[in-house]
């Protein structure tokens, strides 16, 4: 059981956090845009997630809060 | 459920201005998780550099300085001397630390002056538009390298953990990278030992972290973490170059 | 009372900052002042403050740059050649509002140039030594009394405006061995909130800085300073007269060449000639409104300088160019004798019928 909280308009929508994530939960919004005009990445199966932290580890914005 | 990943305390809620996918936002964060493990932000002072991360003073909490391009390690002494009680961190890129700072560099850790030095090396001067750094590879394609580095004309990159691990007196030299998970723990890990040493007043550590420019490299923020390994590790391994109190000289 | 002793100007000016508080002094040995160095090192160890032998003279000062950050009294001191390397970091330290002292004891360029006493960075000193928009009180000392003296109002200056400020002495003055007071200020108290001490948790983070990429936020920025500016120049101008009641003729000298002025104007009043001198003991801001009242009295005027004639632009302007100004100078390292100054105070006397 965990959670991910995003603070979207942090993100800048580089994609590490898709590609760090073990099991590819992670994807850029294409349909989403942000204040600062970038797609954001979300969480595409919150119930698969086991909030590992890896995306957030590699977030360069501190854009994921993980709980678990 | 309790939170186990947050923005640390140490940093502002400021957004980086770095490019998408830069990994300065990474080791910014690094070095916040470690003053705050520490404990140490109200008596913490930075010294940021020119360069892209010119404007970090705008994302550390704590007390911080901006320098003159190179003159970290200076400014940084200045305020140790005067403030021997706080932690003292410079915060600098490679043309800064590595070209025009060489000197100032070499004499802090020559003085085995008690601070910590945040070294990000991303082979490349990301703020002016991409030339060639003092640490770009052979071969590698800059605005000012328009046919790769050539090392019969401009010389070759400073390799600066192993130019430094020659002199007596530097404390900790560590090489550490931010392209993956298990690099980034292992950055944190070096980095956390290089402000703990200046709180036991060991002397000057320095961890030198190879970071990415995905934007002046020409290529995919995710591309970027492999070129670090393809390319940037082999050059600049990574590793502990010199740890005095474990015994470990060059 | 201080008891008077028998000191080097370079070692004065070393005692008088510790004792106005200065506890930091970074610097790098360069003839005609490493004896300021070489005393600091002896001394500040003993006090509990710091000598710090740096790199070079561009890392002396970037290390005072981050003293004064902290809020402490710091300075480092050099003379020409090293002055030039230090001018990127006196341009920072203006820009982000800190206060320091700079000593230039002064000899021959331009280039290596030679080791003599010179004044030849007056240009650079008032000008605004280094890139930007900015001013620097430049405080020129004639004796080595002075030397002490302009020493601690330099530190109260600095922290009074928040500016760099330089002691512009020269080979002669810091050579020179002569009786000298040093007291031991009060310091005052100033307001140093902004300085880095570490937040304790306490405030929101300070930050040194003189990086500001909104071209508007810069100009305000610059504009707040130069009201600063307007207060010194309005309360800090400082001046000595010699003879001036009743002289037709003015010497404008500071430093060493106003004492060979003088000895000239001796002579030249035992010839009848009524001469007077001004001493700029402020070189920027400079005492615009003693040469101004200077020229409705007399008929002409002539600087005294070890340069090739630069403070005589800024005598052209205080007067406005309502009187001829003429200049007596040698460079190089090489000092006026008091017999050309007479002779060209004589000169004067003629073409003026100042008789």
């Amino acid at each position: 059981m965990a959670k991910l909280t995003f603070q979207i308009d942090r993100c800048k929508g580089c994609g590490l956090c898709v590609n760090a994530c073990p099991k590819g939960l992670l994807a850029i919004a294409k349909d989403k845009i942000n204040q600062k005009g970038h797609h954001p990445s979300e969480l595409t199966d919150p119930e698969a997630c086991v909030g590992c932290a890896s995306c957030a580890i590699m977030c360069p914005d501190c854009v994921i809060q993980v709980e678990r | 459920m309790a939170v186990v990943f947050k923005k640390p305390h140490a940093l502002t809620d400021a957004i980086l201005h770095y490019c998408p996918g830069c990994t300065h936002g990474i080791i910014h964060r690094l070095v916040a998780e470690c003053i705050d493990e520490l404990g140490i932000e109200g008596k913490t002072i930075g010294v940021v550099p020119v360069g892209c991360s010119v404007m970090a003073y705008n994302y550390f909490n704590c007390d911080v300085a901006e320098a003159a391009h190179g003159r970290a390690p200076a400014v940084a002494t200045g305020i140790k001397r005067c403030e021997p009680d706080c932690v003292v961190f410079s915060y600098q890129g490679d043309g800064d630390l590595a070209s025009i700072g060489t000197a100032e560099t070499v004499h802090a850790a020559a003085r085995n002056e008690n601070i910590t030095v945040i070294f990000v090396n991303n082979a490349i001067y990301g703020m002016t538009g991409g030339q060639m750094a003092p640490t770009s590879l052979p071969g590698q394609v800059t605005q000012t390298s328009p046919y790769g580095r050539d090392v019969n004309h401009c010389g070759y990159p400073v390799k600066v953990c192993e130019m430094l691990a020659q002199l007596d007196g530097p404390e900790y030299l560590e090489r550490v990278a931010v392209n993956s998970v298990k690099n980034i723990r292992a950055a944190k890990k070096a980095i956390k030992k290089a402000f703990q040493n200046q709180l036991d007043g060991k002397g000057f550590s320095l961890v030198e972290v190879l970071s990415t420019c995905p934007t002046n490299w020409g290529m995919t923020p995710v591309k970027a973490l492999s070129w670090v390994d393809e390319k940037m590790i082999p050059y600049y391994p990574l590793g502990v170059y010199k740890d005095r109190s474990a015994g470990k000289e060059s | 009372m201080a008891e008077k002793v028998l000191m080097k100007g370079n070692e004065a000016i070393a005692e008088a900052a510790i004792q106005a508080g200065c506890r930091h002094y970074f610097g790098y040995p360069i003839t005609p002042q490493t004896e300021i160095a070489a005393y600091m090192a002896k001394r500040m160890p003993k006090i509990g403050g710091t000598f710090l032998q740096a790199e070079s003279e561009i890392a002396a000062i970037n290390m005072v740059y981050g003293a004064a950050s902290t809020g402490h009294r710091a300075m480092t001191s050099s003379s020409s050649p090293g002055i030039s390397l230090k001018a990127e970091g006196l341009s920072y330290i203006a820009g982000a509002d800190l206060p320091a002292l700079v000593i230039n004891v002064q000899r021959g360029g331009p280039g290596l140039g030679g080791i003599q006493p010179s004044q030849s960075d007056y240009f650079q000193a008032t000008r605004g030594i280094g890139h930007g928009d900015f001013h620097m009180i430049v405080l020129a000392p004639a004796s080595v009394q002075e030397m002490a003296d302009l020493t601690v109002k330099g530190f109260d200056l600095a922290d009074k405006y928040r500016t760099p400020v330089m002691l512009l002495a020269d080979g002669t003055m810091g050579q020179m061995m002569e009786p000298v007071e040093i007291h031991t200020p009060e310091v005052k108290e100033y307001d140093k909130s902004w300085a880095l001490t570490g937040t304790g948790m306490k405030r929101k983070h300070n930050i040194i800085n003189s990086l500001s990429l909104d071209a508007y936020e810069l100009e305000q920025f610059n504009l707040n300073r130069f009201e600063r500016y307007k207060l010194i120049e309005e309360n800090e101008p400082l001046h000595e007269e010699y003879m001036m009641e009743d002289a037709e003729i003015c010497v404008v000298a500071f430093g060493i060449a106003a004492r060979v002025a003088k000895n000239a104007i001796v002579q030249a009043r035992k010839e009848g000639v009524k001469v007077g001198l001004i001493r700029p003991i402020t070189l920027w801001p400079f005492p615009k409104q003693a040469l101004a009242a200077a020229a409705e009295k007399c008929a002409s005027f002539i600087t005294v300088e070890l340069n090739m004639g630069q403070m005589v632009e800024d005598v052209r302007l205080a007067i406005s160019c309502k009187r001829p100004v003429t200049t007596c100078t040698r460079t190089g390292g090489v000092i006026p004798s008091p017999a050309e100054v007479r002779a060209k105070i004589m000169e004067a006397a003629q073409e003026g019928g100042a008789e």
